[in-house]
């Protein structure tokens, strides 16, 4: 089945404050005691949402205005740490499509896009501008446009940055590699037989 | 003929072609796979009835929930239990090579893959797993990977990767006795920030890299993508090959020669091209612990706690948060904080001469009444030589506990856990919020000896001083 061409995700945003959010903060390492990524959803940023004793914390994500919300909007190096694919699944899982940041770190960002899940970078003033409109209206639709390279807020719209390869590949649909990995047949093979080691 | 880095040879030497968006595609010839990451790939595997494309290219092993106090199975905790059954399952079903724990070759992926010979210099190595730069100390490109790109890996041997800048980082001069090739990684990652790395390979080299053991090269690659680089390497040297030499999964000693010649001739060629150069003073780095809640967040052991009155705003929220975290007072000395846990290990140090290191100096001390100190070797070949150099009696006669090998309170994913806000000196590599699990549990990041120091004093120490006599 041909994947989906990805030129542009909308819906409603909340804004998750905080630079260096790291996978540990996604999703602990105790929900990763399973072999599927099925239920991942549940537990995204289980601590910072919830004490102790399973009473909620306050946080955007617990935020009863923001519970549609499949657009995430947060600080630098998002998503710093671990290799952890059950990070980005976690937020596919709870429903987000796309994360806008002040950057990503590289692990991060390249699950995210194998999974189809745009992750935009935008500049501090943008993010300021972008959280103030969904602060004042949480309703407020937000449009994620790779084809344009920007992001529109009602009736504003700002620039934001991603990596040529990881924006072709959503735009041509191609962001799970797999089926064009498996084309290059005998230049595996070639590899495998020239390398000096097994 | 144009001059090379390591980086670049090893990428050429691997490149299938380049895909549609840009990327290469990546042929990964050595691929390590453990219980967390690896189920789902398997999986997907299966779903589009694809088999391993070369299973020979595959080593398993066991190591982040394997509990470390118990041996028995079916294991107390069933998510554990059916994490490991799921993996001797998947490597049974697809004939991978696996470590499993009544080998006596299991432990942590990263310690494993050394000390069996499976890492040697001019590599592509790759793992579902963000520690695996700490394979680049034999002169090998090591990946962090995510599961998806563990199932590409398992159906081509290959993974679409863009490829990395190159910066050499170069420590001169001579390191100050007590000072550890942690205090030099956690110093560099202080001074390049936790995202400085972005986009690069580290290679690391200078004085203090040449006169590293080859486990001291592992501390240090090890931690680069704590600075944010994907990779981290050393070019390979005598060392490298003296190190691998009869190790089980080297070449044989008949053709030794060429393979030495071979593995030399991907060491970075004299005046190449870097695309940036950082040069740090050895004499600079002194005994380093983290006060904070990412690896950057670190200072010297007579510094003090940072102030953020002090600093610029963007900085501020960040250091109030960490200090929030950590309940720890701006300004005030980090030495003399008080700890409840000592933990030594992780694919940072756990490796034997880590655990030599440390032993050679608590002769004597006693671990301080109501701390609680474990040691546990990075593999069951760690453990063995220890427990046959005796070892294990010097840590347990000081008041360590002494366990069986995983990545145990590295990240917590088995029973060994921080219990509320508890403050850990821990020789491992994360120090995020929650990271040795407990959602408030505190940690300090240091060098094994530094650990050991704590866990005598009860309070953070200056190993040198507490070690003096």
């Amino acid at each position: 089945m041909p994947l989906e061409k990805i030129s542009q995700v909308s819906g409603n945003a909340v804004y998750v404050p905080g630079d260096d959010i790291d996978t540990d903060r996604i999703i602990p390492a105790r929900f990763m005691k399973c072999v599927t990524f099925d239920g991942l959803g549940e537990y995204l940023f289980y601590d910072m949402k919830f004490n102790e004793d399973g009473s909620k914390k306050n946080h955007p994500l617990n935020d009863a205005k923001f519970a549609n919300s499949s657009i995430m909007l947060t600080g630098a190096n998002f998503g710093c740490g671990s290799s952890r694919e059950h990070a980005p699944q976690s937020l596919y899982r709870a429903g987000f499509r796309a994360i806008i940041a002040g950057n990503f770190a590289e692990i991060f960002f390249g699950n995210s896009i194998n999974l189809g899940m745009p992750c935009v970078s935008v500049s501090d003033e943008t993010r300021d501008l972008i959280s103030a409109s969904i602060e004042q209206d949480p309703k407020c639709e937000v449009t994620v446009d790779i084809l344009n390279r920007v992001i529109r807020v009602g009736d504003s719209s700002y620039p934001h940055e991603l990596r040529e390869g990881a924006r072709e590949s959503l735009l041509n649909g191609s962001w799970d590699p797999l089926d064009e990995l498996l084309q290059a047949n005998q230049g595996i093979e070639d590899i495998h037989k020239n390398l000096a080691y097994i | 003929m144009s001059r090379l880095n390591l980086f670049e040879k090893v990428w050429k030497a691997h490149s299938v072609g380049q895909l549609q968006n840009g990327q290469t595609q990546l042929f990964v010839g050595r691929h390590l796979i453990h219980e967390v990451t690896s189920p789902q790939a398997f999986g997907m595997l299966r779903e589009k009835n694809l088999p391993v494309r070369y299973p020979e290219r595959t080593f398993a092993t066991v190591d982040h929930i394997v509990p470390t106090n118990e041996t028995q199975e079916p294991y107390s905790d069933p998510l554990a239990d059916a994490m490991i059954k799921e993996l001797r399952k998947n490597c049974k079903d697809f004939d991978v090579t696996f470590f499993d724990v009544d080998t006596g070759k299991q432990g942590i992926v990263h310690v494993v893959g050394p000390e069996q010979g499976l890492t040697q210099p001019g590599m592509t190595i790759a793992c579902g797993d963000s520690h695996t730069s700490t394979h680049g100390a034999f002169g090998a490109i090591a990946f962090g990977i995510g599961t998806s790109q563990v199932r590409d890996l398992l159906a081509t041997q290959t993974m679409a990767l863009g490829k990395l800048k190159v910066r050499r980082i170069e420590v001169t001069g001579k390191l100050n006795p007590g000072i550890f090739a942690k205090d030099v990684i956690l110093h560099i990652i202080k001074v390049l920030g936790v995202n400085g790395g972005t986009g690069y390979a580290y290679e690391y080299a200078g004085d203090v890299f040449d006169s590293f053991s080859m486990e001291e090269r592992m501390t240090a690659c090890n931690m680069s993508i704590e600075g944010g680089a994907r990779a981290g390497y050393v070019n390979p040297d005598e060392k490298t090959f003296e190190y691998l030499k009869g190790k089980p999964y080297s070449p044989k000693n008949e053709n030794w020669d060429e393979v030495v010649s071979n593995w030399a001739s991907f060491a970075s060629d004299e005046g190449c091209h870097y695309d940036d150069i950082v040069k740090i003073d050895a004499s600079e780095i002194g005994p380093t612990v983290t006060w904070g809640i990412n690896p950057s967040q670190a200072i010297g052991i007579n510094e003090t706690i940072p102030d953020p009155s002090l600093v610029d705003q963007k900085e501020k929220a960040s250091i109030e948060e960490a200090i929030e975290y950590m309940k720890i007072t701006p300004g005030a000395p980090i030495k003399g904080t008080p700890i409840d846990v000592a933990f030594i290990g992780s694919c940072t140090n756990g490796r034997i001469s880590d655990l030599e290191e440390v032993a050679s100096q608590i002769h004597g001390h006693k671990v301080k009444e109501g701390i609680k100190a474990i040691v546990v070797p990075g593999s069951q070949v760690v453990s063995k030589i220890a427990e046959e150099k005796g070892l294990d009696k010097i840590f347990t006669d000081a008041g360590f506990e002494w366990r069986y090998a995983g990545c145990s309170m590295c990240l917590a994913m088995n029973p060994d856990k921080l219990i509320g806000d508890q403050l850990c000196a821990s020789s491992s590599n994360r120090n995020f919020k929650g990271r040795q699990g407990s959602p408030t549990g505190r940690t300090m990041l240091m060098s094994p000896t530094m650990v050991a120091a704590a866990a005598i004093t009860g309070v953070i120490s200056d190993s040198r001083e507490v070690f003096s006599s």
